[in-house]
C-alpha cells in the first residue's frame, strides 16, 4: 500500500469517485438489518441523539422487539439512541469525538456513506492503522473490519489519453473477513438505508402526503380555472 | 338565514362603514387594467408567500429554541417529534426561497413594462425597500437552524460590515453583540427575524399597495387606463379587481401551490440550493468549512463582492459594490429616460440591454454558488492577472455589465428608437 501524503490531499480535493448507493427506503427488511448493524457495530461510539428508539416502529418492529433486540444503551423505549461513550474521552482516544449520526445522511449523502463504509484500508502511517479513500486520514478505525476483512489500496498517478494526470486506485484483499465482498456490500447498503431513514424519518410519509396534496391541488385547479372562465366571459 | 345575515351585516356596517368602504376602494371598485398577463401573478403570489411564512413561522416558534446549545436540536425535534413539524419546517424553508423567486419575477415584471416610471416611482421605492427588508429577514432567519452554513454564512456577512472604514470593527461588534457569532447573536437575530423585520415588512407592503392603488396599476401596454373613462367615471379598459382578478389570481395561486407542494414534499432540499447539505452539521466555531456559500438568492451580490479586487488590503470596495448594486435599484425611475413604458414599444437598445442584464444576473448568481476555481484557470500569465481563476474574471466582466446596465441607462434609453404607443390597451 503506497499512499503518499500529497496524494491523500489530492484525492480529497479531486474526490474519490463515489459509488451509487443502492438503498431502498421502502425495504423494511433492509432497514431492520441496518438498525441491527448500527446498534451492534456503530452505537458503541456514535449516538443518534435526536432519534427515539420507539420511532423504529416505523420499520415494522413492535416496541417489545425493539426493547429485546436493539436497546443496549437505554432503559425506556421513548429514549433517544445515544451512545454510551463519553465524548470527552472519545476525543482523547480518537483525536476527534465521533460525530452524532442523526442527520449524517443529510450532510454527507447516501452515496458518500456507502462508499466510505466500503473503502477502509490498512495504513501503517496513521494512529489507528486504518485509512479511508473518501475521507483521507480519518480518525475512525474500520469498525466493520471483522466482517469485511483487511484491504490494501495502491494509488498511482497516471496520465490519461488526453494527457491529464489523475489518480488510479488499485484495491487488494489482505485478509478475508467473515463476509464475502457481496455480503459486505449488502450490509453496507442496509446500514446506509438505515442512516438515510434516521436522517429524515418522515421521508416516506412526506412523499405519500405529497401525492395526495398534488391530487387535491389538481382538482382545485380545474375548479378555479372554470370559475375564472365563467367570470371572465363578459370581459371583451 | 340570509335575511338574518343581512341584518347582522347592516348592524355592523352602520357602526363601522369604513370596512365596506375599504373593500370597495381596494377590491370591488378598484379598477385594474383588463390586459394583465402571466407576469402579473407575482404580486399577489408574493402576498400569499408572506402569509404562508408568517403562519408557518408562528407555529415554528412554538417549538424552536433560540439558544446556541439547543437551537440545532430543537429544529430536529420539530422534524421528528412535533406532529406535523416537518411539514411546518419544509413550508418555511421552501417559502423562503419561493419568496425570492416570486419577488425577483415581480421586479422583472416592473422592468419589462416600465412599472416604476412616472407616476409609480413611490410604488417602486416601497418595493425596493421590501426587497431589502426581505434580504435582512432571510439573513437573520438563516442563522436560526444553527448549522455550519448558518454560522459561517453569518460570520462572513457580519464581517463585511467590519470592512467599513473607521467604524467597521465597532459596527460588526455591535451587530453580533459579541466578538464572534454566538448565543447573543442568535438571540438578537431571532428577535429581529420574528418581530422587527416582519413588522417592517407588513408596513411596507401596506404602503406599497396604498401607493399603487392611489395611482392605479400599470399594464403590459404601459398605457394609462384612467385617460379613457365611461359615463360612470370608470376606466374603459379597467375591470373591478374583485371578482375578476381575485378569481384569476386564485388560478395562479393554485398552480403556484402545486409547484410549492411538489418541492416541499418531494425535493425539499432542491439539490442543496434550498437547504444546504452542510447546514445539517451543527455549528462549530472551531471548524471553518472549506467552501462557504450563501443561499442562492444572495449569490448574485455575493459574486459581485468576490469579483471586486481588494484595495489597500481592504475588502471594502467589494462590500461597497455589493451595497451600491442593490441600492442603485432605487434610482431606476430616474435613470430610465425612455418616453414609453412597456417593452412592447421600446427599441432594440433597451430590449437587448435588459436581455443581457438578465443573463448577467443569472451568471453572477450561478458563480456565487460555486468556488472561484469552478471554470479552471487561464493557461497564460500577464502582469494584470492578479488571479488566474477564469470564474473570477467572468464575474468581473458580469459585474461591470451589471452596473453599466444602470449607469448607461439614461444614455441608451434616451436614444432608443421607440414605437408609437396605442391609445388604449391592445389585448
Amino acid at each position: 500500500m503506497v499512499l503518499f501524503a500529497p496524494l491523500a490531499v489530492w484525492a480529497a480535493e479531486a474526490g474519490y469517485r463515489l459509488d451509487k448507493s443502492p438503498h431502498d427506503p421502502r425495504d423494511l427488511v433492509s432497514l431492520q438489518a441496518g438498525a441491527r448493524t448500527f446498534v451492534n457495530y456503530c452505537q458503541g461510539c456514535h449516538g443518534m441523539q435526536y432519534m427515539r428508539f420507539n420511532r423504529l416502529t416505523d420499520l415494522g418492529l413492535s416496541e417489545a422487539q425493539i426493547r429485546d433486540n436493539l436497546m443496549f444503551s437505554a432503559d425506556k423505549v421513548g429514549e433517544t439512541m445515544r451512545t454510551a461513550m463519553p465524548s470527552k474521552e472519545a476525543k482523547a482516544w480518537f483525536g476527534v469525538a465521533p460525530p452524532d449520526l442523526s442527520v449524517i445522511a443529510r450532510s454527507r449523502g447516501a452515496d458518500w456513506l456507502y462508499t466510505y463504509l466500503r473503502t477502509f484500508y490498512r495504513d501503517s502511517k496513521t494512529a489507528s492503522g486504518w485509512n479511508n479513500a473518501v475521507f483521507p486520514n480519518v480518525g475512525m478505525p474500520h469498525a466493520l473490519w471483522t466482517l469485511q476483512g483487511e484491504q490494501a489500496l495502491e494509488a498511482a498517478v497516471v496520465k490519461d489519453l488526453a494527457g491529464h494526470e489523475r489518480v488510479q486506485y488499485k484495491w487488494s484483499q489482505v485478509s478475508a473477513g467473515a463476509l464475502t465482498p457481496v455480503e459486505y456490500d449488502a450490509l453496507a447498503r442496509d446500514l446506509v438505508n438505515f442512516l438515510a431513514y434516521v436522517g429524515e424519518p418522515a421521508a416516506n410519509e412526506r412523499k405519500a402526503i405529497g401525492i395526495v396534496a398534488l391530487f387535491v391541488l389538481g382538482l382545485l385547479f380545474i375548479l378555479a380555472y372554470l370559475l375564472k372562465l365563467e367570470f371572465w366571459k363578459d370581459v371583451k | 338565514m340570509s335575511a338574518r345575515l343581512a341584518a347582522l351585516w347592516n348592524w355592523f356596517d352602520s357602526r363601522m362603514p369604513s370596512v365596506a368602504e375599504q373593500w370597495r376602494l381596494h377590491a370591488s371598485e378598484y379598477y385594474a387594467p383588463k390586459n394583465f398577463n402571466f407576469w402579473y401573478f407575482f404580486g399577489s403570489l408574493a402576498m400569499l408567500v408572506l402569509v404562508i411564512q408568517i403562519v408557518s413561522g408562528i407555529f415554528l416558534t412554538m417549538n424552536y429554541k433560540p439558544d446556541a446549545a439547543l437551537a440545532f436540536g430543537s429544529v430536529e425535534y420539530i422534524m421528528r417529534d412535533v406532529p406535523g413539524g416537518w411539514i411546518l419546517r419544509y413550508i418555511h424553508s421552501t417559502g423562503a426561497s419561493a419568496f425570492f423567486i416570486v419577488v425577483y419575477l415581480h421586479m422583472f415584471r416592473g422592468m419589462l413594462y416600465g412599472s416604476y416610471k412616472q407616476p409609480r416611482e413611490l410604488v417602486w421605492i416601497f418595493g425596493v425597500l421590501i426587497y431589502l427588508t426581505l434580504m435582512g429577514e432571510a439573513f437573520f432567519g438563516y442563522l436560526l437552524p444553527w448549522g455550519q452554513m448558518s454560522y459561517w454564512g453569518a460570520q462572513v456577512i457580519v464581517n463585511l460590515f467590519g470592512t467599513v472604514p473607521f467604524i467597521g470593527p465597532d459596527l460588526s461588534l455591535w451587530i453580533r453583540g459579541d466578538y464572534v457569532i454566538s448565543d447573543a447573536t442568535l438571540n438578537r437575530f431571532f428577535a429581529l427575524h420574528v418581530i422587527a423585520f416582519p413588522l417592517v415588512l407588513l408596513g411596507l407592503v401596506v404602503a406599497h399597495i396604498l401607493a399603487l392603488h392611489d395611482v392605479g396599476s400599470n399594464n403590459p401596454d404601459g398605457v394609462e387606463i384612467k385617460k379613457h373613462k365611461d359615463a360612470n367615471g370608470h376606466p374603459l379598459d379597467g375591470i373591478p379587481f374583485h371578482p375578476y382578478y381575485t378569481v384569476k389570481d386564485m388560478v395562479g395561486a393554485v398552480v403556484f401551490l402545486a409547484i410549492f407542494c411538489f418541492i416541499m414534499f418531494f425535493v425539499p432540499e432542491v439539490g442543496g440550493y434550498f437547504l444546504e447539505y452542510n447546514n445539517f452539521i451543527p455549528a462549530d466555531p472551531l471548524k471553518t468549512p472549506q467552501h462557504i456559500a450563501p443561499v442562492w438568492y444572495f449569490t448574485p451580490y455575493y459574486s459581485i463582492l468576490r469579483a471586486v479586487p481588494p484595495l489597500f488590503n481592504s475588502q471594502f470596495p467589494g462590500v461597497l459594490a455589493m451595497g451600491v448594486g442593490t441600492l442603485i435599484l432605487f434610482f431606476l425611475p430616474w435613470l430610465d429616460r425612455s418616453p414609453v413604458k412597456s417593452i412592447r414599444y421600446r427599441g432594440a437598445y433597451y430590449k437587448s440591454a435588459l436581455a443581457v442584464f438578465v443573463v448577467v444576473f443569472l451568471i453572477l448568481g450561478y458563480l456565487g454558488t460555486e468556488s472561484t476555481t469552478v471554470w479552471g484557470q487561464f493557461g497564460f500569465d500577464a502582469f494584470f492577472l492578479d488571479t488566474k481563476d477564469i470564474a473570477t474574471w467572468a464575474a468581473r466582466v458580469c459585474t461591470v455589465i451589471y452596473f453599466a446596465f444602470f449607469i448607461l441607462m439614461p444614455w441608451y434609453t434616451a436614444r432608443d428608437e421607440v414605437k408609437p404607443v396605442p391609445d388604449r390597451v391592445t389585448s
